[in-house]
């Protein structure tokens, strides 16, 4: 392998860290944005209709 | 279905008789329909639930083999002499037998049913066609069957939880991408704009366990007409990759995928939307990005590079937060409802499931440090883990799902007998726990007897010493796995005669998502 330990280290301390945390926050914003909320909350709910057919 | 291999003089002979068998059925099963009429467009108006009926049907099957096989594996383990003799029935070659019965046999099995169950309810749309879903499944099966006669036969490429050889590989590849495309094509025509969240762990299961499979399978076969491949990768590399496979299947498989299930079939019945939509995308995306890295725990102590090990921990350690959030949204989903769990059994099959997720994500966690892991390595307290994880986490969440989902899809007015599945529910219960419970002793106790040095620095107890310590407990074991076959047995007998039932109640009552509560009087919904 030519891939050196110190290069494998120095990208997982760097860009590893900066994309885990990024991520992290955006998977935060999206689910606490204010406006989201309703459509978080009927799609909780639509699981409980009462039907059993495909919608035309 | 294709016809690769063929009549070859080796033990893939009997594997290419038994793939050619299954191609001349399906082209009579085909071709039997071959000239029937277009089906009529009427069909858009219903969800396409044949294959989940099919599916389920065969989860219960493979449970009670897979079980069955296990139990055996767990009495050799008491009494050497129970292999009767032959190099077939070792535990060397039964082991995967069990493991791949249950886990792809039973777990995929209700997994594909379940899955498009869910898929076509919560994208209001139905499956894109007839013939693909059947691919799927039949394929799948194949695949479990090519498996599960092949370890017998000394066919096996050596890798836990991946033994199946090139060619069996090579199939599953194919099937699942299909199963992939009607997940996607599925989704396209879906009517309800939001993707539920069960989907999401659905998808994540199929994709990462395809990505998994493909990398952890590149390997040379010997010959286009031999069963024997050398593995692409070798030394640490390989036991990384095979870790890195090894832990995900239990992440994309054994959790993501029951997830899924869990985020459907508890709220509904239960009759309670999820008690926080919110966590379970935040859980999602944590266990999808976390679980990743975590292989290497099981590497603790090997050749393997210290600071891998050191990553591995940590993301271990890391997981706990999106498993228990979705442990504890299972739960704090039931407050309001706990009078349905104590008088259904089906919704308590789940409730137990979340309790035993929670534990043994937590346990996982904590076998995951480096000094933990030192002495619980190699020892019975691993087995006790993974069954606790297997038995009370996905036994009883698919258990409940298919108790659910059983009368919904066959249109009865609820299972044949209730007491029946308050029985399975206890005997299982019971199992798990006796099971647990004997392999925790047994493994500490092992880690113990095995590091405990005299005062002149020599070992106290020789390996046999340990061996005669453990005897108990494997009993118990026994004894524990035999209870919770009995509780399969039971299951699948009582869903059978659920199927079989005479009188399918009217339409109308039918297509009520909500259930009614066995043995209890009916409950509103919200």
């Amino acid at each position: 392998m030519s891939i050196e330990h110190d290069f494998l280290v120095g990208v997982s301390k760097s860009f590893g860290l900066f994309y885990l945390l990024a991520l992290s926050a955006a998977v935060l914003v999206y689910a606490y944005w204010p406006s989201n909320k309703k459509r978080f909350d009927s799609a909780a709910r639509s699981i409980l209709r009462d039907e059993d057919k495909p919608w035309p | 279905m294709l016809l690769g291999v063929v009549g070859r003089d080796d033990p893939i002979g009997i594997h290419g008789a038994l793939i050619f068998a299954a191609g001349i059925l399906t082209i009579f099963l085909i071709g039997k329909d071959y000239y029937a009429p277009e089906p009529s467009d009427e069909r858009f108006a219903s969800y396409y639930d044949d294959p989940t009926k099919a599916g389920i049907v065969l989860a219960m099957i493979w449970v009670v083999f897979g079980l069955a096989v296990g139990d055996w594996v767990a009495w050799q383990l008491v009494n050497p002499n129970l292999t009767f003799g032959g190099g077939w029935s070792s535990f060397g070659r039964i082991r995967p037998v069990h493991t791949t019965a249950v886990i792809f046999g039973f777990g995929g099995n209700g997994l594909i049913a379940t899955s498009l169950y869910v898929l076509q309810r919560t994208s209001r749309a139905r499956l894109p066609d007839q013939l693909s879903p059947w691919f799927v499944l039949l394929g799948y099966n194949l695949f479990c069957v090519l498996a599960v006669t092949g370890y017998p036969m000394g066919i096996t490429q050596s890798k836990e939880y991946a033994e199946t050889e090139w060619y069996a590989d090579i199939w599953l590849v194919v099937v699942w991408v299909v199963y992939f495309l009607i997940y996607l094509r599925t989704l396209a025509r879906r009517k309800e704009p939001h993707i539920y969240v069960a989907n999401w762990y659905f998808m994540a299961f199929i994709l990462v366990v395809a990505m998994l499979h493909i990398v952890n399978n590149l390997a040379v076969p010997v010959s286009i007409g031999h069963a024997k491949s050398y593995t692409l990768f070798s030394g640490v590399q390989d036991a990384m990759i095979q870790w890195w496979y090894g832990h995900n299947a239990v992440a994309f498989f054994l959790t993501a995928g029951f997830l899924g299930m869990m985020y459907y079939f508890l709220p509904v019945r239960a009759g309670r939307p999820i008690f926080s939509y919110r966590m379970s995308i935040i859980s999602f995306w944590g266990i999808t990005f976390l679980y990743m890295w975590a292989g290497s725990h099981h590497l603790h102590f090997t050749a393997l590079p210290h600071w891998v090990q050191t990553l591995g921990m940590t993301f271990s350690l890391m997981l706990l937060v999106p498993s228990w959030a979705s442990a504890g949204n299972a739960l704090l989903t039931l407050n309001g409802a706990w009078a349905k769990v104590r008088d259904d059994a089906t919704l308590r099959f789940m409730m137990v499931a979340a309790v035993f997720y929670g534990l043994t994500t937590f346990e996982g966690s904590f076998m995951a440090i480096r000094a933990v892991n030192a002495l619980s390595h190699y020892t019975d307290w691993t087995v006790g883990h993974v069954h606790a994880g297997a038995l009370g986490w996905v036994a009883m969440i698919t258990f409940g799902s298919i108790y659910a989902v059983v009368p919904w899809v066959w249109k009865r007015k609820s299972m044949y007998s209730a007491g029946l599945v308050e029985a399975h529910f206890w005997l299982s219960i019971a199992g798990a726990l006796v099971y647990v419970f004997a392999m925790w002793n047994s493994g500490i106790i092992q880690g113990l007897m095995w590091r405990t040095y005299s005062e002149d620095g020599t070992l106290t107890y020789s390996f046999v010493d340990s061996l005669i310590a453990m005897h108990p407990y494997y009993v118990a074991r026994a004894i524990g796995g035999l209870l919770f076959l009995i509780g399969g047995c039971i299951g699948a007998y009582n869903i059978w005669m659920t199927i079989k039932l005479p009188n399918p109640i009217s339409e109308a009552t039918a297509d009520q998502p909500e259930p009614k509560a066995i043995g209890a009087s009916p409950q509103p919904a919200e």
